[in-house]
């Protein structure tokens, strides 16, 4: 295996996680929820992935039960925003205090224990293809996942009659509210796929990218997540090609700390942080492009009149 | 069963004055839950947390050195969060003004004079202004959503501390250790009251803060201002308030005082810098403005309440075994409730199955919450 082809797959592992929490809070902004609470969800996902993964000895169960984590994590986040009509930036905050919290105080018993790493599938014959052997071909079942779900939640958004209705309620609510569509409850099902999708991407950091439990091993990467859907103006492929920007950027950093090339490796480690910042000050900065693809009602109270 | 909520016609006075106190007792009810949870009597858990480290005097001023940077950052973030600016990073601005505080005992240690200390004071607020600012500008500038280029910016100033005291600024005979030399005397923040225990200045810096600000939101021109831009920020334009402005003004009240908490904890109670610096008060101040509903007074007894969660996190983990995490899970649901009862403020809620017949102009309006929407 080439130098080139292992970085290539180590950027798909780095990315994945990003993508996976990208997708699902798309799909909670494209209902009009903006949830801030991604970070939270992420690390209870990795707390649960690691901690079923460790006790039952299946990585499987563990991924299962952090998207079980995940979404019902983000319900208390939906009963506070969409039955209580709370601020949603403070709420999500909230979300993610708890979460950091919650994660530090279930894991503690975890920490430096052995991890169980979720094994990579090999397609026969097809892996072993020159270049793009393993890299297409024998990833692990998540990384398929989260492309498949890309690929899902494009269909559905701009494919499918449902996914239309969703997009109306979270550009107008008080239109779709008059149309008879359940605004509240359709966003109810947008924030617990968020959660969903966002528990499987922290669990991928615990039982695939490093598989042991580490206190805060997100590490922002929820925060990234949400700079990312901006950044794709919510579209999903661009979600995509933002992740694997992403993927590259980190893993570039940890390949130039490893070669030791003069550059303290803080300056390195906060690289993905400020490249972030630069990436949203380029995408922003058209204040009326801006303005044309942001959900209309995204962060915006609802109280259904009757 | 469901659950209906109805706008009152006006803000409940009372739910406005009540509501933090429910939401601190619900909390109490979540932490015995808790404690039975992890095995613990709970009330034996309750009392070791939120009673014990009120009865000596040393764990006095305990409490008054970790509610001196809660205060003072989150008397700040209420100026932002009432305007409808969303900094989060005031961590960051806290590591910040920290480091800036921090140049002339470390670089100059040979510069000694009692002009040292009102110096490192200046500078720690001018380091966490200059960073607030930098958010501040791209949101001005380039309408870059400020909640993810502040928050960015607490990884990268707490990787750049981290890069300080373990290379330039390493203490030269600290046997290698991570850390920057002990501030010389005339650095030192002083105690208040010596002869009973260690609290320093910052306690009193914080009060003053909270005063001063309590007064500017209420009693001034500005005050109106920072609210009515906040409420809505085209009536302030028409009042001709500039929102431009009023994001700078914001972020750098925040990250000035975030900076003087930086300098002022890293001087008066730490004495050198480290690579953590901050138990998280940048993050747990936010609980602390909205705990004290973004009312300057409010966040002093707000700021206590959380330092003395800080407090029991360690006293009974010593005391009865439970993990110090569990702050930040008791930290967490605080926020959750608060933010829970405040609904209780504008709306009725009403649970049941025949819902009030309500007339339609009134339900109509958008609910704007004091604090706004992102």
């Amino acid at each position: 295996m080439g130098m080139v082809e292992a970085i290539l797959l180590t950027i798909a592992t780095a990315a994945t996680p990003l993508l996976l929490a990208a997708i699902g809070e798309l799909v909670s902004e494209r209902s009009g929820v903006l949830n801030l609470g991604v970070e939270g969800m992420m690390v209870m996902g990795a707390v649960t992935g690691f901690a079923v993964a460790y006790t039952t000895g299946s990585p499987w169960l563990g991924a299962v039960a952090a998207i079980v984590v995940g979404a019902l994590f983000s319900l208390l986040f939906g009963f506070l925003t969409l039955t209580l009509v709370t601020n949603q930036v403070a709420t999500g905050l909230a979300l993610t205090l708890l979460g950091l919290g919650l994660s530090g105080m279930i894991g503690e018993r975890f920490i430096g224990l052995p991890g169980v790493k979720m094994e990579t599938i090999s397609i026969p014959f097809l892996s072993d293809l020159p270049l793009v052997g393993r890299l297409v071909f024998g990833q692990d079942p998540i990384f398929y996942i989260s492309i498949a779900l890309t690929a899902a939640v494009t269909w559905f958004l701009f494919r499918s009659r449902a996914g239309l209705t969703m997009r109306a309620v979270g550009d107008s609510h008080d239109s779709a509210h008059a149309l008879g569509i359940k605004v509240i409850a359709i966003r109810y099902l947008a924030v617990m796929f968020g959660g969903a999708c966002a528990g499987l991407a922290g669990a991928y950091l615990s039982l695939v990218y490093t598989p042991q439990w580490v206190e805060n091993m997100t590490a922002g990467r929820g925060w990234i997540a949400l700079a990312l859907v901006v950044f794709a103006s919510w579209r999903p492929w661009r979600v995509l090609a933002g992740a694997y920007l992403f993927g590259a950027v980190s893993i570039g950093q940890l390949h130039a700390q490893a070669l030791g090339i003069g550059i303290p490796s803080q300056f390195l480690s906060a690289l993905p942080y400020l490249a972030t910042i630069v990436v949203l000050v380029l995408i922003s900065r058209n204040r009326r492009l801006t303005m044309m693809n942001t959900p209309a009602s995204l962060g915006r109270p609802f109280v259904p009149d009757r | 069963m469901r659950i209906e909520l109805v706008k009152r016609p006006q803000q409940s006075a009372l739910f406005a004055a009540i509501s933090p106190f429910i939401a601190f007792a619900i909390t109490l009810v979540a932490g015995a839950i808790l404690f039975s949870l992890l095995g613990k009597a709970p009330l034996n858990g309750l009392y070791a947390y939120f009673v014990e480290p009120l009865t000596e005097v040393w764990s006095l001023h305990e409490l008054a050195i970790k509610a001196a940077p809660l205060i003072m950052i989150g008397v700040g973030l209420s100026i932002c969060f009432m305007s409808n600016n969303w900094n989060i990073g005031a961590e960051g601005q806290f590591v910040v003004g920290a480091i800036a505080g921090s140049i002339l005992p470390v670089v100059f240690p040979d510069f000694q004079s009692p002009l040292v200390l009102p110096l490192m004071l200046l500078m720690g607020i001018a380091g966490g202004a200059a960073y607030a600012a930098i958010p501040a500008l791209l949101k001005v500038r380039f309408n870059t959503n400020e909640i993810l280029s502040s928050l960015m910016l607490v990884y990268v100033a707490q990787l750049f501390l981290d890069w300080l005291v373990r290379g330039p600024w390493r203490n030269p005979e600290g046997y290698n250790f991570p850390e920057t030399r002990n501030f010389h005397a005339s650095a030192v923040l002083p105690e208040v009251l010596p002869m009973s225990g260690r609290a320093h200045w910052g306690f009193v810096f914080a009060i003053l803060a909270a005063l001063i600000l309590w007064f500017l939101v209420s009693r001034t021109l500005k005050g109106f201002e920072i609210r009515l831009l906040g409420q809505s920020p085209r009536a302030g334009r028409f009042a001709g308030f500039s929102s431009a402005r009023m994001v700078f003004f914001a972020f750098l009240v925040a990250g000035g005082l975030a900076g003087l908490a930086g300098i002022c904890e890293v001087s008066g109670a730490i004495g050198q810098l480290r690579p953590t610096i901050s138990p998280g008060y940048g993050f747990a101040a936010i609980i602390v403005a909205f705990l004290g509903r973004l009312n300057p007074l409010g966040i002093i007894a707000a700021g206590l309440v959380l330092a003395l969660s800080y407090l029991g996190g360690e006293a009974a983990q010593i005391s009865i075994g439970v993990s110090d995490k569990t702050v930040r899970v008791f930290q967490g649901l605080l926020l959750f409730f608060v933010l829970a009862c405040d609904t209780l403020i504008h709306y009725r809620v009403q649970i049941g199955k025949a819902p009030a017949v309500q007339p339609k102009a009134q339900s109509h309006e958008q609910p704007e919450a004091a604090h706004g929407h992102g």
